[in-house]
């Protein structure tokens, strides 16, 4: 058993540092996709802004911002989020899974697994709604 | 002036300003001397015959008339156990077990804010067969007695409702109530963990048949926590292994801990009064002061039949945790029902049952004050936080 299952209320240095420095937060005006996760009534909603960047016919993602009301682990899932998917093409981007973004965070605590969950949903839903405006 | 100020707040982020006594105090040092012999050369096991042993039981029996003395009873109706959480499930359980034992009924009456080491034992009880009535509680926290005379039924063997709510401070009406189970013929538990430093716990004046309370709440050890169990009311063991404790709670007793609660009870005692008027001035110094300068703000729990230690708030537009690692990070230790804290998904059952919905209750505060807590440390939460919350907010989506 690894230490943040032992302890539910301790969070590793990494995730204590996005939670403190939080990167890519904010919103970007007239975002290629967005999408919005979650409900106030569970206690997290998040909010991805993309913006998308088309190289040698593939389609990558230029900027992305987050906005986040939630606890500790989901303000740090939504911002390790974007510092991975950065620069990358969206194909590889939506692939990520919420496994990937807590290994990132150095672990999540059983009990916030779902917010990484809600930060995978997000990216995908954003880029689902990137490919609904282009169609 | 200014400088100084600044100064003066500098030195408190780095030594911390603990409003989170409700969680747990920290030892009185006077209680401390006096469970030091305990630890060392008075190392005895208050079984044994010998010397070593019966300088151990002389000082847990003198431990016991001193609780006994606190709390207006007998040293006999006195049973010191592990925590509050196992004294609850000893008054609860056992006295279920024996009334089923005996015949009497079979259905307790609790209320929805109930401390979970209440309201968890009787919902084990509901899926053992027990009937269970779950009281409702008004806006503010408060159990009406009326609610508890209609719900008393002939198979009724139990009320069991908190003497003050660690989560909003309310204090439960436990007079009025046990005028009522008297009435009735029916016993009456209450849980006062929450209510030592600040409410009188004499267990006449309440009407109360049993009561547990813990020492860590109160200035004393952790791990030490007591029953009053009226003399008469018959309640069966949950575990076994000896007659320690008359057989209900058994085990080696722990003088150290046990000479330590009380003391701290002592103390509790003997301060209650300027304790109260110290600590109540500076709740309300921050409840005024959080509810002027942080917009969205509004406290929870009753306005003035309230714990003089709790000032507990929910806030528009923000998530508990979060306030609480920010605050942290200030030098300032609180805590909050929200679901990211609570270690489930849903936010505090207190705030919920109070008509709270589920969005604000996840953006709930509590400071919980001490004796020793100073008015620098409250300016000092209330020029912190609104900076905190502006933060979180300016992070969370818009329009929501």
């Amino acid at each position: 058993m690894t230490d943040s299952k032992l302890y539910p209320s301790l969070y590793s240095k990494k995730v204590m540092s996005h939670i403190r420095h939080p990167k890519n937060m904010g919103e970007i005006k007239n975002p290629d996709g967005m999408a919005t996760v979650g409900n106030p009534v569970c206690g997290d909603v998040m909010r991805l802004f993309l913006k998308i960047e088309k190289k040698k016919g593939k389609d990558y993602i230029k900027e992305i911002k987050f906005q986040t009301l939630g606890c500790g682990a989901a303000i740090a899932s939504s911002s390790m989020l974007t510092t991975m998917v950065k620069g990358k093409p969206i194909k590889e981007a939506e692939k990520i899974s919420r496994e990937a973004i807590a290994k990132e965070l150095g672990g999540l605590p059983q009990a916030k697994i779902h917010c990484s969950v809600l930060a995978a949903d997000a990216l995908r839903k954003a880029i689902r709604n990137y490919r609904q405006k282009q169609s | 002036m200014k400088k100084a100020y600044f100064a003066r707040n500098k030195v408190l982020a780095k030594r911390g300003s603990y409003l989170d006594y409700a969680a747990t105090t920290p030892l009185d040092p006077r209680v401390l001397k006096a469970m030091m012999p305990f630890m060392k050369e008075k190392f005895g096991n208050p079984s044994s015959v010998h010397s070593w042993g019966q300088e151990a039981r002389v000082a847990v029996e003198k431990a016991r008339k001193q609780v006994a003395k606190a709390l207006g009873c007998k040293s006999s109706e006195v049973y010191f156990t592990g925590t509050t959480t196992t004294s609850d499930n000893l008054a609860i359980l056992g006295l279920a077990r024996a009334a089923k034992k005996a015949g009497r009924g079979n259905h307790l009456i609790t209320s929805s804010i109930e401390h979970h080491a209440v309201l968890d034992t009787c919902q084990a009880l509901e899926k053992e067969g027990f009937g269970l009535t779950i009281l409702p509680v008004n806006k503010d926290g408060l159990v009406n007695p009326k609610e508890v005379e209609k719900a008393i039924n002939n198979k009724t063997i139990l009320v069991t409702i908190m003497y003050a709510n660690n989560e909003v401070g309310t204090i439960e009406p436990i007079k009025g109530i046990s005028k009522i189970t008297k009435k009735k013929g029916v016993l009456f538990h209450t849980d006062a963990a929450a209510a030592v430093d600040y409410l009188d716990v004499n267990v006449k004046t309440l009407g109360v048949d049993l009561m547990t309370i813990g020492a860590h709440k109160f200035g004393g050890p952790k791990g030490v926590g007591l029953l009053y169990l009226k003399r008469g009311v018959a309640i069966e063991p949950l575990t076994f292994g000896g007659y320690h404790e008359k057989g209900l709670w058994p085990g080696t007793e722990a003088p150290a801990l046990i000479v330590g609660m009380a003391k701290a009870l002592e103390i509790a005692t003997q301060e209650r009064k300027t304790a109260v008027q110290k600590v109540t001035k500076l709740r309300d110094r921050l409840i005024k002061g959080v509810l002027a300068q942080v917009p969205g703000s509004r406290l929870t729990g009753h306005p003035t039949k309230r714990l003089s230690d709790i000032a507990s708030f929910v806030i528009n537009g923000v998530e508990g945790e979060a306030m609480l690692l920010m605050l942290s990070d200030k030098g300032i230790a609180a805590s909050s029902g929200s679901a990211c804290t609570s270690g489930t998904l849903e936010p505090s059952h207190v705030l919920t049952a109070m008509g709270i919905p589920p969005e604000r209750a996840h953006g709930s505060l509590r400071f919980s004050l001490g004796k020793t807590t100073t008015w620098e440390e409250i300016d000092y939460v209330v020029k912190i936080l609104p900076g905190i919350v502006k933060r979180l907010r300016k992070m969370a989506p818009k329009g929501i």
